[in-house]
C-alpha cells in the first residue's frame, strides 16, 4: 500500500474500480439507447425499468426455479427482450410517424407503470442477490484488493460492448441495420423486412439493459428503484457522447464512470453531480457532443 | 362609442370563443369555493399555472422540457426561505422565488437550446436532476424535512393571508393575471414567431429570425411563470420540499398538459384540475398512483393526443 496525493492507493484504486463498474453499466445502457434511437427514432425512457426487470428476473429465477447467476445471464436478457418485442408491437410501432417527443412520453409512461407495479409488491428496500460461487473472493494486487466478481463485470461488459460494436460496424447484418437507419424505404425496396428488423433491434437494445441488470444484481441489491435514477445519468452520458457513434457511446460510458469514481476520491460532495457538470461543459464547448454528428 | 369600436376590432382578430371561455372559467373559479375546499382549489390553481407555463414552451415552441420541476421547486424553496427566515412579506417572497426561477431558467435555457429535439428533453432532465442533488445537499432546504411552517404573512402589509378566503382570492388573482399575460404573449408578434419556430425552424431562420434568442426568451418566460406557481404553492401549503424539485414533478406537469391538450390555451388548466382531482381520490392507493399516471400517459399518447380541451375544440370547431 502506498499513497498518491495523500490518498491511500486502496481508496484511489477502489474508487477507480467502482467507477469502471458504473462505467460498464453506463456504456451498456447508453449503447442500447443509441442502437434503439438509431432505428426507432425513439428515446427509450423505459430503459431504466428494463434494467431493473433484468435484475428481478435473475432474482426470480434463483428464488423460484433454482437457476443461478449463469442461467440468469442467458435467460433474463431473452425474457426481457421478448417483453420488449411485445412492447414494440403493441405500442411503439404506432409512433414512428409522429414527433419524437411522443415516443419519449409513451416510454416514460411505461416506465412509471413497470416501476410503480414493482414498488407495490417489493417496496423500496433492496433484495439481496449473492455473488456466484465461482466468482467469490478476490486477488490482492499489492496496491489494492480486487474482488473477482467486479473484475468479471468490467471484462464481460467490455466484451459485450465490443461484440455489439463489431456486429454493427463490421458484419453484413450490421450493414443492413446501418443502411436501414439511414434510409429505411430504400432498404425495404431491396427486399429486406425492415419492420421486423426494427422490432428485433428494440428487443436487442432492451436485452442489453436486462443483461446490465443481471450483472448489477450482486453489486447493488435488486430494488424497484435501481433504474429510475440511473436512466437520468445515462441520458446525460448520451448527451455528452452523442448518439451517432456506437464506439462513442462505449468510450463515453467508461470514461464518465472513471471520472465519477475519481471525483468520489478527491471531491466527494460533487460525486452525484459531476456527470451533469461535465454535460454542461461539453454543451458549452462542443454542442454536438463528443462523438456527435450535428445536433 | 370609441370603446364599442375597439371591442369590435378586437373581435375581428381574436376568436370570441376564447373570451367566452375565459369569462366562464373566471366565474366558475369565483364561485368554486362554495362547492369545494379552498385548499384543494388553490393547489389545482397553482398546478394549472405551472402547466400553463410548461405549455408555453411545448405547445407554442415545440420544446419538451423534462426538467420544469427545477423552476417550480427552487422557486418554492427560495420563496419559503424568504418568507420564513428573512421575514419577507408574501408579495416579496413570491417575487424572490420568481426571480430565482427566471435566473435558473436563463442558465438552463442557454445550455439546453444548444441541442435540438430529443436532446433538449434529456438535457433539461439532467440539469434538473443536478439541481435536485444540490437541493438535497444545501443546508437551507433542510433535506428530507423541507422548509416547514412557512408563514403566509400579510399581503402589502394589510391583508392577512392566514385567512383562507384572502389566500384564495390572492391565488386566484395571481392565476388569472398570469393566464392573461400568457395569452397576451402567445397572441403577440413574438408569439407568432414562436409558433413559426414550432412549425418549421429552418424556415424561420431563413426568414431572418434569430430563433435561438426567441427560444431562450420563451424558455425564460416559461421558467418564470413556473416560478410564480412554485413560490405561490409554497405559501399556500406553507411547505417547500424535495417532492417539488424531483423528476416525478416534471413528469406530472407534462401529464397535466398532455391530458388537457398540448398547445391549447385552456388545456393545461383542465388537465391540472383533472390530475389533481384524480390524485385526491387516489391518495389511499399509495404507489399505484404512479401506475395510474403511467396508464394515462400511454392512453393519451396512443389514442388521445389532442387532450380534453383539444378534443372539445375539435368537436365544436372553435379555438380554445
Amino acid at each position: 500500500m502506498f499513497e498518491i496525493f495523500g490518498i491511500s492507493s486502496q481508496a484511489l484504486f477502489g474508487q477507480l474500480l467502482i467507477g469502471l463498474i458504473n462505467g460498464s453499466f453506463y456504456a451498456l445502457l447508453s449503447l442500447g439507447l443509441a442502437v434503439i434511437f438509431g432505428m426507432l427514432n425513439i428515446i427509450n425512457f423505459t430503459h431504466g425499468a428494463q434494467y431493473m426487470l433484468g435484475a428481478f428476473t435473475a432474482f426470480f429465477l434463483l428464488q423460484h426455479a433454482g437457476l443461478g447467476y449463469w442461467w440468469a445471464l442467458i435467460i433474463a436478457p431473452l425474457v426481457v427482450g421478448a417483453t420488449g418485442v411485445i412492447i414494440e408491437r403493441l405500442f411503439l410501432q404506432w409512433l414512428y410517424k409522429l414527433d419524437h417527443l411522443y415516443g419519449l412520453l409513451l416510454t416514460f409512461g411505461l416506465a412509471l407503470i413497470i416501476e410503480g407495479t414493482f414498488r407495490n409488491f417489493f417496496g423500496s428496500s433492496g433484495l439481496p442477490y449473492s455473488v456466484p460461487s465461482a466468482l467469490q473472493g478476490g486477488q490482492n494486487l499489492g496496491f489494492m484488493f480486487l474482488p473477482n466478481y467486479r473484475a468479471w463485470v468490467v471484462v464481460f461488459s467490455l466484451a459485450v460492448c465490443l461484440t455489439t460494436w463489431f456486429v454493427i460496424e463490421r458484419t453484413k447484418l450490421g450493414s443492413y441495420l446501418r443502411a436501414a437507419t439511414e434510409n429505411p424505404t430504400l432498404v425495404r425496396a431491396f427486399g429486406i423486412n425492415v419492420p421486423r428488423m426494427i422490432t428485433l433491434t428494440y428487443g436487442f437494445g432492451v436485452a442489453l439493459a436486462a443483461l446490465a441488470g443481471v450483472m448489477a444484481a450482486p453489486i447493488y441489491n435488486v430494488s424497484p428503484q435501481m433504474g429510475a435514477n440511473l436512466i437520468i445519468v445515462v441520458f446525460a452520458v448520451v448527451v455528452i457522447g452523442g448518439m451517432g457513434s456506437i464506439m462513442g457511446a462505449i468510450v463515453t460510458g467508461f470514461g464518465l464512470g472513471i471520472i465519477e469514481g475519481l471525483t468520489k476520491v478527491f471531491f466527494p460532495e460533487a460525486s452525484n453531480t459531476v456527470i451533469f457538470i461535465v454535460m454542461a461543459i461539453v454543451l458549452l464547448i462542443r454542442p454536438a457532443g463528443l462523438f456527435g454528428r450535428g445536433a | 362609442m370609441q370603446r364599442a369600436i375597439d371591442i369590435k376590432g378586437a373581435d375581428a382578430t381574436r376568436p370570441r370563443s376564447e373570451a367566452i371561455a375565459f369569462v366562464l372559467m373566471a366565474v366558475a373559479l369565483i364561485v368554486a369555493p362554495m362547492f369545494a375546499y379552498p385548499v384543494f382549489l388553490m393547489k389545482a390553481l397553482c398546478f394549472a399555472l405551472f402547466a400553463c407555463a410548461f405549455n408555453l414552451l411545448i405547445g407554442y415552441v415545440g420544446l419538451l422540457s423534462f426538467g420544469h420541476a427545477l423552476f417550480f421547486g427552487w422557486s418554492a424553496y427560495v420563496g419559503a426561505h424568504a418568507a420564513k427566515v428573512w421575514g419577507f412579506p408574501p408579495e416579496l417572497a413570491i417575487l424572490s422565488g420568481t426571480a430565482t426561477a427566471a435566473g435558473l431558467g436563463t442558465i438552463v435555457g442557454a445550455l439546453a437550446i444548444r441541442r435540438q429535439g430529443i436532446y433538449f428533453a434529456m438535457i433539461t432532465l439532467a440539469l434538473a436532476q443536478m439541481m435536485y442533488f444540490f437541493a438535497v445537499q444545501a443546508p437551507f432546504t433542510h433535506g428530507e424535512d423541507g422548509i416547514q411552517a412557512v408563514p403566509r404573512g400579510r399581503l402589502f402589509g394589510s391583508i392577512d393571508l392566514a385567512n383562507q378566503t384572502n389566500m384564495y382570492v390572492t391565488v386566484l388573482v395571481i392565476f388569472l393575471g398570469c393566464f392573461l399575460l400568457i395569452y397576451r404573449i402567445i397572441n403577440s408578434p413574438f408569439g407568432e414567431v414562436l409558433k413559426a419556430i414550432r412549425e418549421n425552424e429552418t424556415r424561420a431562420i431563413s426568414l431572418g429570425y434569430k430563433t435561438e434568442r426567441y427560444k431562450l426568451v420563451a424558455f425564460v418566460l416559461s421558467a418564470t411563470f413556473a416560478g410564480v406557481a412554485g413560490s405561490t404553492k409554497a405559501l399556500v401549503f406553507q411547505l417547500a420540499s424535495l417532492t417539488d424539485v424531483d423528476w416525478p414533478m416534471s413528469g406530472e406537469v407534462i401529464l397535466m398538459t398532455l391530458v388537457g391538450g398540448l398547445g391549447t390555451l385552456f388545456g393545461p388548466v383542465a388537465g391540472a384540475f383533472f390530475v389533481v382531482t384524480l390524485e385526491n381520490y387516489l391518495t389511499t392507493i399509495g404507489q399505484w398512483v404512479f401506475v395510474v399516471q403511467g396508464v394515462i400517459f400511454v392512453v393519451c399518447v396512443l389514442l388521445f393526443r389532442r387532450g380534453i380541451v383539444g378534443e372539445l375544440a375539435h368537436l365544436m370547431r372553435i379555438k380554445l
